[in-house]
């Protein structure tokens, strides 16, 4: 201890000798000076902007990606049509059996996998955000049971098909989210309580769907278990115009409401403290969130997975940029889009449904993300 | 869990607390035994066919087997008591342990891939092999169980931290994800094997073979002695990896015997009912609430509680649909829902 060396310690003297410094030269140390602290803010407008550029351009890249996938699924199928065919049968050209195979089978498929995609990565997205628990996807806390649920027993029990079912299963996904969030109301909802209301919501819902399955005929429950496992065979307009009009309206909806979320991930109080309105962001968030995934489900079915696993693709391509809410909407919906292609063509002569793909695709992704990296214990 | 859980026990926190006293936790136990013996009586006694009381306690110790009802006890209601006695026993001890090891309070077969190798195996079985017994199959479901657990808990240790609790819960989550669409695969191409699979799907005690579970017995006896020792090692673990070791825990020790005996118990469980789902997630934590963190107590609590529940189920299964019955797993996700969302409610369930 040389405490009487106090003219070479500049960064001590304050506390260290304060009983005998009356020190009066070493005012600068104090704080940063002018120079360093303009440095700091300058290194940090740079990496904030590097992060912009970085996500400017991942964004890009699933941009294109999703393109060319959906290019992929119009050029291609039982028959190759040439990419200057489809223009022009889009732009109203091309004989009637081109114009039949782009107009009613092949764009209102690959729109309908685009937006089921984009749907469901962005519901994944803001869920997983807002409740910081990687499991937290709609599959988990009920929503898509809920669906599922109201699904089966319209189509069992009341015989309803099309778009009328369609609409049951929205109303019940809607249904399962406020009941969910309304048990898991006690002066104000944690995130980690409205999983488990939901898991429990949710177990009871998938037992009454098997229940139903049981109870019917062989044909009709097989035909139940098709849509279960999420499927775009056989879609066409009728079911892409409601999915667009609500997507229209929802997408827009939900990356509003989404604007307090890097807020609301600091934590309630913290968020509250920086002047978030934190129940009304949360509930707002989570209606679009829960709408959006009806909205899917009712088209496609619970294709699994896409929810649960575009979000953290798209923070691992985003690293630090928060809950990436844009990035996971276009990852899923190039996951859905690349899915339904190979669930089309993987194995010849069948056509499996999506869900199945996305399953086997996403999971694998999933368990290589596991395996590598070295810090999973926080946010996958 | 609906039987000892009296309102007042949980009416005020501050006064729990204190009550965790061994005598109390004993008596709770005793209670619990009680209510779990009540249940199987309960269990024998009612059902579809009416028998009288006394041929229901003759059909138990001295049967004779010319007498109707004598026979049924025998034959059905014995066999599906002890069933229920077995698998529920399994479920709510595995699940208390999952829980405990992976440090997750979401930790169930179900969420852990173990229902989903059950369901692949099972599947394989009826379509592939064409077996149409259940006695013939459920060893394929308990084998697909093992083997999805010992997938997930070797997915989940990859890497250098070993298994941490999300890191299971996601390894879990994955594998049920590819399991799950390669049982939609084979169920979309064989609507016979559909027909039985759905059947199976749902959890059921009824038409129990008995030497089904004079088989499964040895499993659940040695997972669940292997988990009430590990009690101890549980409350260390809780403590955060770091200060178990400190203690002297040898962590990977106590995982791996974990693991064993959550295959175990899972496995038979499954071979005897089918995946039930949401007794080995809710039973444990209704008995955290009653005993407070201590694993020493929260694993008999559940393997007593957790039977009781499942034997209830499987009686009210028989009673709200005559002639017909529901099955039990049905049961116990609608009726396990209401009382799990009120316990989720009612107070901070304890953080794992």
């Amino acid at each position: 201890m040389s405490a009487g060396g106090t003219a070479t310690a500049p960064p001590e003297p304050t506390g260290a000798t304060g009983t005998t410094g009356t020190t009066g030269t070493t005012g600068t140390t104090g704080g940063p000076s002018p120079a360093a602290s303009h440095d700091a803010v300058a290194r940090l407008v740079r990496v904030r902007r590097r992060g912009q550029a970085r996500g400017a351009l991942v964004s890009g890249v699933l941009l294109a990606v999703v393109l060319a996938a959906f290019t992929l699924s119009l050029t291609t199928g039982d028959f190759v049509i040439p990419l200057a065919d489809v223009l022009a049968t889009l732009a109203g050209g091309g004989d009637a059996g081109t114009q039949f195979v782009i107009l009613e089978l092949r764009l209102p498929r690959a729109l309908l996998a685009l937006l089921v995609g984009g749907c469901f990565g962005l519901s994944g997205a803001v869920f997983q955000g807002l409740l910081r628990n990687p499991l937290a996807s709609p599959d988990v806390i009920g929503v898509s049971a809920g669906a599922s649920a109201a699904a089966v027993l319209a189509s069992m029990v009341l015989g309803l098909s099309g778009l009328a079912l369609s609409a049951v299963a929205l109303s019940g996904a809607l249904l399962t989210g406020a009941a969910v969030y309304l048990l898991a109301w006690r002066k104000g909802i944690s995130g980690y309580r409205l999983v488990l209301v939901g898991i429990g919501i949710g177990t009871g819902l998938s037992s009454v769907v098997s229940y139903v399955m049981t109870r019917s005929d062989v044909t009709e429950a097989q035909n139940a278990f098709l849509w279960l496992t999420g499927s775009l065979n056989g879609r066409s307009w009728t079911h892409f115009w409601p999915l667009f009009s609500g997507a229209v309206v929802l997408l827009p909806l939900a990356l509003l409401a989404s604007r307090a979320l890097p807020a609301l991930q600091l934590g309630d109080e913290a968020a509250g403290g920086l002047g978030a309105r934190v129940e009304h962001s949360r509930l707002a968030m989570l209606a679009c969130a829960t709408a959006l995934a009806g909205l899917a489900t009712a088209a496609a079915g619970p294709v699994g997975f896409v929810a649960f696993v575009s979000p953290p693709i798209a923070r691992r391509l985003l690293p630090g940029r928060g809950a990436a809410l844009v990035p996971s909407a276009l990852v899923g919906a190039a996951l859905v889009l690349l899915a339904d292609y190979a669930a089309q063509h993987l194995v010849p002569g069948t056509q499996l449904p999506v869900g199945i793909v996305t399953s086997l695709v996403g999971a694998p992704y999933l368990l290589w993300l596991l395996a590598r990296a070295n810090r999973v214990g926080k946010g996958g | 869990m609906t039987v000892s859980l009296s309102p007042p026990d949980l009416a005020d926190a501050p006064r729990v607390r204190r009550r965790h006293t061994r005598p109390a936790l004993s008596a709770g136990l005793l209670a619990a035994a009680l209510a779990l013996t009540a249940m199987s009586v309960l269990s024998l006694a009612v059902g579809s066919g009416d028998v009288a009381l006394h041929d229901v306690v003759a059909g138990v110790f001295s049967p004779d087997r010319s007498v109707h009802g004598q026979m049924i006890i025998q034959e059905v209601r014995l066999p599906r008591t002890l069933a229920g006695l077995l698998a529920g026993s399994a479920l709510g001890v595995a699940g208390a342990l999952m829980q405990g090891v992976a440090r997750n309070p979401l930790a169930d077969p179900g969420l852990l891939g173990v229902n989903a190798g059950a369901s692949v195996t099972v599947v394989f079985a009826i379509s592939v092999l064409s077996l149409t017994e259940p006695a013939q199959y459920i060893w394929f479901g308990f084998l697909g169980a093992c083997v999805a657990a010992v997938l997930v808990y070797g997915i989940g240790s990859l890497g250098r931290e070993g298994a941490t609790p999300v890191k299971l819960a996601l390894a879990g989550a994955a594998t049920t994800a590819v399991l799950g669409s390669l049982t939609s695969a084979m169920l979309l191409r064989d609507s016979r094997t559909f027909d039985q699979f759905r059947f199976w799907q749902v959890g059921a005690l009824n038409g129990r073979d008995i030497d089904v579970l004079w088989q499964a017995l040895p499993f659940i006896a040695v997972g669940g002695v292997l988990a009430l020792l590990l009690g101890p090692s549980l409350n260390a673990l809780a403590l955060g990896d770091d200060i178990a070791r400190g203690l002297g825990q040898r962590i990977v020790a106590v995982r791996l015997t974990s693991a064993v005996s959550v295959v175990l118990l899972c496995g038979a469980a499954t071979a005897i009912a089918g995946p039930i789902g949401f007794l080995g997630l809710a039973v444990p934590h209704a008995a955290r609430l009653i005993t407070g963190p201590d694993y020493k107590w929260i694993l008999p609590y559940s393997a007593l509680l957790a039977p009781a529940l499942l034997l209830f189920a499987d009686v009210v299964g028989r009673l709200i649909a005559r002639p017909g019955e529901v099955q039990v797993g049905v049961i116990t996700a609608a009726l396990g829902a209401i009382p799990f969302v009120l316990l989720v409610r009612r107070r901070n369930v304890v953080e794992l």
